[in-house]
């Protein structure tokens, strides 16, 4: 059995089946040691599900088991979890190393242990300083450093952390996640990382789990995550810039694919390009939608034209935004490339590079050469 | 910082001390009355000048009260005792009953819940007058009337409606994650409640309880129908002034004075508490 199940939770606030369905019938399961990233847009429930696995709030349906105990009826104090909130909640009139230290009170631990062991975190977490400060009198950063020392330093089951790190700058950020990473996995620990920052994701997490409008969307190594997003949610809210969206419809004979874009724009390819089951698939469903990352849209000699909109220099790499097929579609290079808005450029999109959705529902049906 | 002018700084010193001269001149006009007898009291035109006594004090303190009809046994002590007693009583019960409930009120929503609190405040809306009646017979059935427990029983209108809206939103201002936090530590709810939400609303309790104290204390009306002579507290008492050979201006003052001391003491002891109270919503979560 996993570490941590989730079975078909649910929440309702408000009267079940009639308030606000904040998280739906989200199921998952995370084995022991893992590090698992929640993502999704603000308000689509990963705050909510923190909360029912601390048991702050209950779940108004399903069940959730840790470590070999079913927990969604115990309170909180019998759970044996640690949780850095999402709006710090240090406690006002303690300083900082007590604020840390109080998480030890119920170990039992003798002074000098408690001691090494917040000098310990308040060192990974580069807040030696501030220890002796009282929480009104720090910056909202510290303090969120701080609420996430008080969590860490707890030997818990389960370590939910709820945006820990994100009033910090990205090179403190950046010098923290290796950090983090390392201090758990040496401890064996289990934690649940809620992020808006997808690098942050890609960096700590074993896998990700995306969440939307209460849904878990897809829940998968970050890898697969990228390269076969479940649908065209995932597809477009991870990955930066986002994923290039065309709807599409099938069309060609038996030598030949083609995709019909919108304003008469077609992508045609040899039916090669494509495995017979995917092709047998899209060719059934007529109408789909294709995904193209921009790091996969190439400019070519001939290929079909775009019209360039925006040229952007981010310092490291180009993003261009060309009128294509009634839509927008971004491409990135890496060289500072010059191309005044208006100039016509020819882009080529490779056909492993392609992931294709139903049109209908948004589930992948394909991703490049394979079926999804 | 804001730059204010000469004239405005003057005009605010003197509007300011206008306010002062209003609120204070009557409590400083007994302060003066009772160190005089009844007939300086009375001259015409007052004057400032008077010789001080402190017969008015002596009169109250030893319970004898010499009138031009005669001497008289008043029992002003123990009346002052009273209200200690009462009020005293009343507002420690109050928040042994009250902070509780205020705090689950405040953190536990359930059905009803707005409904039983909005109740318990509407207490504060009815006139004493109109509840007095149907309450002296119970009492009187009860055996509860004329008794301290009684009073003290009566009093839990004034005081705990008070001390339950107002600490209730003291706890509402704490932030729940900070007790969460404390819980999922390893601490069960009562833990939390007294080492976390109890210092933390601490200034708003204490805000609470002194306003509470001062309401029992003023009150007049329910002892005045619910209790005799000897459990009375002084705000009844002082009509004992009110004497056949006329008013005893001069004692009448002596027992503002006595009487309002105790109050003010608390108040000032807990001014500290009452600012800290006050901005108590400016604490982070
Ligand atoms: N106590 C509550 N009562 C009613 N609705 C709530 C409550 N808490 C959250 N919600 C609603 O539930 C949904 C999910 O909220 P939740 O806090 O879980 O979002 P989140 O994913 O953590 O968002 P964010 O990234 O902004 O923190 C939101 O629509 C929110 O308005
Ligand atoms: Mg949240």
């Amino acid at each position: 059995m996993s570490h941590l199940s989730l079975a078909r939770v649910d929440k309702f606030y408000g009267r079940v089946d009639h308030g606000v369905h904040a998280v739906q019938n989200v199921s998952m399961d995370i084995e022991k040691g893992e590090i698992v990233a929640l993502l999704g847009s603000s308000g689509c429930g990963k705050t909510s599900t923190l909360r029912m696995i601390a048991g702050f709030e209950e779940a108004s349906r399903g069940t959730i088991a840790l470590a070999g105990r079913e927990v969604h009826t115990l309170p909180p104090v019998r759970r044996n979890v640690a949780m850095a909130f999402e709006g710090y909640s240090l406690y006002p009139p303690l300083t900082v190393r007590q604020n840390i230290a109080f998480a030890l009170k119920s170990a039992k631990l003798g002074k000098t242990e408690v001691d090494a062991r917040v000098a310990e975190v308040a060192q990974l977490l580069e807040i030696e300083d501030i220890l002796d400060r009282y929480p009104s009198s720090i910056s909202g950063g510290q303090q969120q450093r701080a609420s996430l020392g008080r969590a860490l330093i707890r030997e818990a089951d389960l370590h939910l952390l709820d945006e820990p790190m994100g009033q910090l700058e990205p090179q403190l950020r950046a010098v923290l996640r290796g950090r983090i990473k390392h201090f758990v996995k040496e401890r064996g620990y289990t934690a649940i990382l809620v992020t808006h920052d997808q690098t942050e994701a890609n960096a700590l997490a074993d896998r990700i789990a995306v969440m939307e409008g209460g849904v878990l969307q897809q829940f998968g190594t970050p890898s697969m995550i990228k390269e076969r997003p479940a649908n065209l949610f995932t597809g477009t809210f991870v990955g930066e810039p986002p994923m290039n969206v065309f709807t599409a419809r099938v069309a060609g004979d038996d030598g030949r694919i083609v995709l019909e874009l919108p304003e008469g724009v077609t992508l045609a390819y040899p039916a090669g390009a494509f495995t017979d089951d995917v092709r047998r698939t899209i060719r059934a469903k007529g109408d789909i939608v294709i995904g193209i990352r921009p790091y996969s849209v190439r400019r070519a000699e001939s290929g079909v034209e775009a019209t360039v909109a925006v040229n952007q220099w981010l310092g490291d790499q180009t993003h261009i935004a060309a009128d294509f097929a009634g839509g927008i579609i971004v491409l990135v290079e890496h060289d500072r490339t010059v191309l005044e808005p208006g100039r016509t450029i020819a882009v080529e999109i490779d056909p492993a590079a392609l992931h294709i959705f139903d049109a209908a529902t948004g589930i992948a049906l394909a991703h490049g050469m394979e079926l999804a | 910082m804001e730059h204010t002018s000469t004239l405005e700084r003057v005009l605010r010193g003197i509007a300011l001390s206008l306010i002062v001269l209003f609120f204070m001149f009557p409590l400083f006009w007994i302060f003066l009355m009772s160190f005089q007898t009844n007939e300086t009291i009375l001259r015409i035109p007052p004057s400032l000048f008077f010789e001080p006594t402190l017969g008015n004090y002596k009169a109250l303190i030893t319970g004898k009260l010499d009138t031009a009809a005669g001497s008289l046994d008043i029992a002003f002590m123990k009346n002052l005792w009273n209200s200690v007693l009462l009020s005293t009583s009343a507002v420690v019960l109050s928040l042994i009953l009250g902070v509780p409930a205020a705090y689950a009120f405040a953190r536990h929503k359930f059905r009803g819940s707005e409904d039983i609190a909005f109740t318990l405040l509407s207490f504060r809306f009815a006139p004493p007058l109109l509840v007095l009646l149907p309450l002296t017979i119970y009492f009187q059935q009860l055996g509860l009337a004329d008794t301290y427990v009684g009073l003290i029983w009566v009093y839990q209108l004034i005081c705990l409606p008070l001390i339950l809206w107002i600490v209730r939103g003291y706890f509402e201002d704490i932030s729940a994650d900070v007790e969460y936090a404390y819980r999922i530590a390893g601490h069960g709810w009562f833990a939390t409640f007294r080492k976390i939400a109890l210092p933390l609303a601490g200034p708003g309790i204490a805000a609470a309880g002194l306003l509470a104290f001062i309401f029992a204390w003023n009150n007049f009306v329910f002892a005045l129908v619910l209790a005799s002579a000897d459990k009375q507290p002084v705000t009844v008492a002082a009509l004992a002034f009110v004497t056949a050979s006329g008013i005893q201006y001069g004692q009448i003052a002596a027992g503002i004075v006595l009487s309002i001391t105790p109050t003010l003491a608390i108040a000032l002891y807990a001014q500290r508490y009452l600012v800290e109270g006050l901005s108590l919503g400016a604490v982070k979560g």
